[in-house]
C-alpha cells in the first residue's frame, strides 16, 4: 500500500481533474486559497484554463460563461465568498448551469476567523438561492472524501444541470494526512447530455430548456452550430422570458422535481452498526471523525453505540436517515455548529428521543466530549 | 445574411429611444462583417441594454447586473473561436465597474457596447454614474452632491487598447461597431443616447445637444497608442502552454518496518521564519515511509513571518480519526511565542512525555520528561532548530528513525538542500544526555 499526503484542499483538486474538470476561477480566500493555487498547477499542463477572478462575482460569472460553452467548471470559496456567490447561485440553480463550488467553511459570522473551522455554513448554501429552489450539498470527512465526493459532485451538477456544493471545513481542507487515492472505487464519469441533433448541425427544433416532466434539458453549448439561449429570467422552454403562470409553475416544479426525485441516488453515507446499540450518533464533516473515535471507546469500554455519518446533507436523505434510525430508542446528533441540520432530523423522527450537541467556538470537538454527551445526553 | 434581427421579437424600446438605433448599428455591423451566426455570442445584463439579446439571431447570454463581462470572458476562454459581444447601460457600467477595469487591464478579445443614457430607465429615472449633476432626474437632489464619471477616461488609464466615444445617433456607428468587433482585444464603444421614457422628459438633450457634448468631452476614436499589447486569451495560452509539468501524485510504500509500531502524538512549538510546518512535513513523510498513517495539523497566523507557528502531528498504525491532540507524546518547545499558543498543554503532560526544549525558551510546570539543548552551543541557525531537532529526536527513535528521517529527506529535497539539511539533522542525533 503506497500512501500520499495532502491536505484536503489538494484532494479536491486532484478529484476534480480526475472528473474532467478544464475551468477553475476563484478568488483568494482563507482556507479555501490552496484549491486554486492547487488548480493552477494542475489544469494548465492539462490544457484546462484556470483563472483568478477580479472578485467573487466575476470568478462565478466566468464559471457560468465556461459552463454554458460546455466546460465542466470548478470554483471554491469560504463563506464570504458565498456571500458574494449567491447572485449567481441562483442564476445557475434557475438557469440549470452545472458547477461544483467547494466552501470550504471557516468561523463566521461575517469575515470571522481565517483560519478557524465551522460548519457554519450549512443551511447557508441550503438557501443561498432567491427562490429557495433544492440544491445537492455533499460533506466530506477527511482527504480521501474530499477526492471522492468531488468527483461525484461533478457526476451530480452534470446529470442534473446544477451547481453542487461541496461543504468543506478549515479542519479538512488544510489539514494534511495520508491518503490511499488508489484504493478508492470511483464512480464512472458522467458526461453532460447533450442534445442528438444541433451540436454541428443546426437542429431548428432545439428548445434550450425543454425537458420532460421532472427531468433535465438536454445540452447544447454557446458556440455550437444550433443557436442556443441562456437567461437569468423567468423563461420558457425556447429561454426567453415568459410570464404565462403555467409554464412558470412547471418550469419551479421540475426544478424541484429533478433533485428531490434522485435523492436516493444522491444519498452517501458511512454506517457503523454494532450489535446491541440503542443509541445512533448521526454527524457529518470532520465531527463524525471524533464521533467514530468516542464509539471505538465507548464499544471498548462495553456500551455498543452505532454511527451514522452523511456524506450528503441536501437533498435530505430521508428515507436513509429514517431506514437507518428505525431500530435506535435514542439519536444523538453532533453537529460543529449551533445546530443547523438537527431540525430536520428531528422532523423525519417525531418519535425518537433526539439528544443535540452543537459547538462553534474556532476549536474541533474532541472524542471526549462526544463520549459525555453520548453517556449523558 | 441580410439581417441577424429575430423578426419574431422586434425592439420594444420606447418611441424615440436611441437603444433602438443602436440595435440596428449592431445588426448592421454583423452584417457588413459577415459574421456567422454560430460563432457570435450577444451578452447582456439587466435594464433596458438587457433586452438585446433577445433582438438576434446568434447565440445569447442574458445574466445579472452588471456582470455580463464576467460571462462573456468565460465563454470566450472557454471557446477562443466566438465574436463576443456585450452591451451594457449606465446602471451596469456603475455596478459592475469592477469587472470593466479587470477587462481593460485583461485586454481578452471582447468588445464591449456602453448605451450610456445618463440614468436608470427601467426603474424610474434615478440617477446613474453618468448622469451630470445638474439633471433633473428620479433620485431628488442626490445627483447634485456626485459628478459624473468618464467611462472612456477610465478605460484608458484602466489599459483599454481600443476605445470610441460617439452619439447613438452618428449615422457611422456601424462602421465604429465594426472596427470595434475587428479589433483583437478589448473594444470599448460608449454610445451616448437618449432616453425618451425618462431622461429626456425633464432635461433639454437631443442628438444635437449629445454632439456638443461629445466635442467638449475628451476625443476617443479607437486605438489607443500607449495601451497597445498582446490580447490577453493569446498570452494566457502561451504562458500556460509553457507549463508542462503536472504535479503526479506523490506515492510512499512501506519500506521500513519498525517492531514496536505505537501511536505517536508529536507537537512543534515554534515561531513563523523557524520552518515548522516543513519539519512536521518531514516526519509524516518518514512516518508513511514505515507503514504509519499521518496527519498534519497546523497553527499560524495569517501573516508572515511573524507570530507563532504550531505543528500537530499525529502517527498511527490504525487509521486517524480526531486530529486534535490529546496526549502528546513528543513536545518540542522552540519559541516562547509557541509555547504561549499551547500553554494549557504541559500541566496535562505525563512523565512519558518526552520534552525537547531550547535554552532560551520558558516553560511553565510539566511532569514531563524534558530535555534542554543550547541550540546556539552546536552553532544551529534558528530557522534551523526545528530540523535539528528532528535529528535529535531521531537520534533516541522517539517516533521516527534516522534512517526514516533521511529518506523522508531525501525524497522530499532537491539534492543540493538534501545535503545541507541532512548535516543539520546529523547536528544532534548523536547527543547523548
Amino acid at each position: 500500500m503506497a500512501l500520499s499526503f495532502m491536505e484536503g484542499n489538494e484532494a479536491v483538486a486532484r478529484g476534480a481533474i480526475s472528473a474532467g474538470c478544464s475551468f477553475f476561477a476563484g478568488y483568494p480566500i482563507t482556507p479555501a486559497s490552496t484549491i486554486f493555487s492547487n488548480m493552477l498547477t494542475m489544469l494548465p499542463p492539462n490544457g484546462g484554463i484556470c483563472i483568478q477572478g477580479e472578485d467573487e462575482i466575476a470568478s462565478m460569472g466566468y464559471c457560468i460563461g465556461a459552463s454554458m460553452a460546455g466546460r465542466k467548471v470548478l470554483t471554491a470559496t469560504s463563506g464570504p465568498g458565498i456571500s458574494l456567490y449567491s447572485e449567481q447561485i441562483s442564476f445557475a440553480i434557475g438557469s440549470e448551469i452545472p458547477m461544483v463550488i467547494v466552501d470550504v467553511q471557516r468561523l463566521g459570522p461575517s469575515t470571522g476567523s481565517a483560519t478557524r473551522g465551522a460548519d457554519g455554513d450549512i443551511q447557508f448554501l441550503r438557501w443561498s438561492n432567491t427562490g429557495g429552489l433544492p440544491v445537492v450539498v455533499l460533506a466530506p470527512k477527511d482527504a480521501l472524501d474530499c477526492y471522492t465526493l468531488t468527483i461525484h459532485a461533478f457526476n451530480f451538477a452534470e446529470e442534473l444541470r446544477c451547481p453542487v456544493f461541496i461543504a468543506s471545513n478549515k479542519e479538512i481542507g488544510m489539514t494534511r494526512e495520508s491518503v490511499d487515492l488508489d484504493s478508492v472505487e470511483l464512480p464512472p464519469i458522467v458526461e453532460r447530455k447533450y442534445s442528438e441533433i444541433g451540436k454541428d448541425e443546426i437542429n431548428h427544433k432545439y428548445l434550450p430548456f425543454e425537458a420532460d416532466k421532472d427531468s433535465v434539458p438536454d445540452f447544447l453549448p454557446i458556440g455550437c452550430k444550433t443557436l442556443v439561449r441562456q437567461t437569468s429570467s423567468t423563461h420558457g422552454a425556447d429561454g426567453y422570458i415568459t410570464i404565462d403562470p403555467n409554464v412558470i409553475a412547471q418550469s419551479q416544479e421540475r426544478l424541484i422535481n429533478k433533485i428531490l426525485n434522485a435523492e436516493e441516488r444522491l444519498t452517501l453515507y458511512e454506517e457503523n452498526h454494532r450489535q446491541g446499540a440503542d443509541t445512533l450518533v448521526i454527524s457529518y464533516g470532520v465531527t463524525s471523525r471524533a464521533v467514530e473515535d468516542a464509539c471505538e471507546m465507548l464499544s471498548k469500554k462495553g456500551k455498543a453505540v452505532s454511527t451514522l455519518t452523511l456524506k450528503t446533507l441536501f437533498p435530505i436523505p430521508q428515507k436513509l436517515i429514517r431506514e437507518k434510525s428505525e431500530q435506535y430508542q435514542r439519536i444523538v446528533v453532533i453537529e460543529m455548529n449551533m445546530g443547523q441540520y438537527v431540525e430536520n432530523i428531528t422532523r423525519l423522527l417525531p418519535t425518537k428521543k433526539i439528544v443535540f450537541y452543537g459547538q462553534m467556538n474556532g476549536v474541533l470537538i474532541t472524542p471526549a466530549k462526544i463520549m459525555e454527551v453520548i453517556q449523558n445526553g | 445574411m441580410d439581417s441577424f434581427l429575430n423578426t419574431k421579437r422586434p425592439p420594444v424600446f420606447c418611441p424615440g429611444c436611441t437603444h433602438e438605433r443602436i440595435t440596428k448599428a449592431v445588426d448592421a455591423a454583423l452584417v457588413k462583417l459577415n459574421l456567422e451566426a454560430d460563432k457570435t455570442v450577444l451578452v447582456s445584463d439587466i435594464g433596458c441594454s438587457g433586452l438585446f439579446d433577445t433582438f438576434f439571431n446568434t447565440h445569447a447570454l442574458h445574466g445579472l447586473h452588471g456582470r455580463a463581462l464576467t460571462y462573456a470572458a468565460g465563454i470566450k476562454l472557454a471557446n477562443p473561436d466566438l465574436n463576443v459581444i456585450v452591451t451594457m447601460g449606465d446602471g451596469g457600467l456603475g455596478i459592475g465597474g469592477a469587472h470593466v477595469l479587470a477587462a481593460c487591464r485583461k485586454n481578452l478579445d471582447l468588445t464591449l457596447i456602453i448605451l450610456n443614457n445618463f440614468n436608470f430607465g427601467m426603474t424610474g429615472g434615478q440617477y446613474s454614474v453618468t448622469t451630470p449633476s445638474d439633471a433633473v432626474v428620479g433620485s431628488e437632489f442626490l445627483n447634485q452632491a456626485e459628478i459624473p464619471i468618464d467611462i472612456c477616461e477610465i478605460a484608458k488609464s484602466g489599459g483599454a487598447t481600443w476605445i470610441n466615444r460617439c452619439s447613438g445617433h452618428d449615422s457611422s456607428l456601424p462602421d465604429i461597431l465594426c472596427e470595434a468587433i475587428k479589433h483583437k482585444g478589448f473594444s470599448i464603444v460608449e454610445t451616448l443616447g437618449l432616453c425618451t421614457g425618462r431622461y429626456t422628459k425633464r432635461n433639454q438633450l437631443t442628438p444635437k445637444v449629445i454632439d456638443e457634448m461629445i466635442e467638449r468631452l475628451p476625443n476617443y476614436s479607437g486605438i489607443v497608442e500607449k495601451n497597445q499589447r498582446p490580447e490577453y486569451g493569446e498570452q494566457y495560452r502561451n504562458l500556460a502552454n509553457q507549463q508542462k509539468n503536472f504535479p503526479e501524485l506523490f506515492k510512499v510504500d512501506k519500506i521500513f518496518d519498525l517492531k514496536d509500531m505505537k501511536r505517536q502524538e508529536i507537537v512543534i512549538l515554534g515561531s513563523a521564519g523557524m520552518r515548522i510546518v516543513t519539519a512536521g512535513d518531514m516526519v509524516c513523510y518518514a512516518a508513511i515511509s514505515a507503514g504509519f498513517n499521518a496527519s498534519m495539523k497546523n497553527d499560524y497566523n495569517i501573516t508572515v513571518l511573524r507570530g507563532q507557528s504550531v505543528s500537530e502531528l499525529i502517527l498511527s498504525p490504525e487509521k486517524i480519526g480526531y486530529a486534535g491532540i490529546e496526549s502528546p507524546t513528543v513536545v518540542i518547545a522552540l519559541s516562547d511565542e509557541g509555547v504561549q499558543r499551547r500553554i494549557k498543554l504541559f500541566s496535562k503532560l505525563e512523565p512519558s512525555t518526552f520534552l525537547l526544549k531550547e535554552k532560551s525558551v520558558s516553560i511553565p510546570e510539566t511532569s514531563a520528561t524534558v530535555v534542554e539543548i543550547d541550540f546556539k552551543e552546536y552553532q544551529i541557525k534558528k530557522q534551523d532548530w526545528a530540523l535539528a531537532s528532528l535529528g535529535f529526536i531521531a537520534g533516541k527513535n522517539q517516533g521516527i528513525t534516522m534512517e526514516m528521517l533521511d529518506f523522508a529527506l531525501k525524497s522530499r529535497f532537491k539534492p543540493a538542500v538534501y545535503e545541507s539539511a541532512i548535516e543539520i539533522v546529523k547536528k544532534l542525533a548523536t547527543i547523548t544526555m
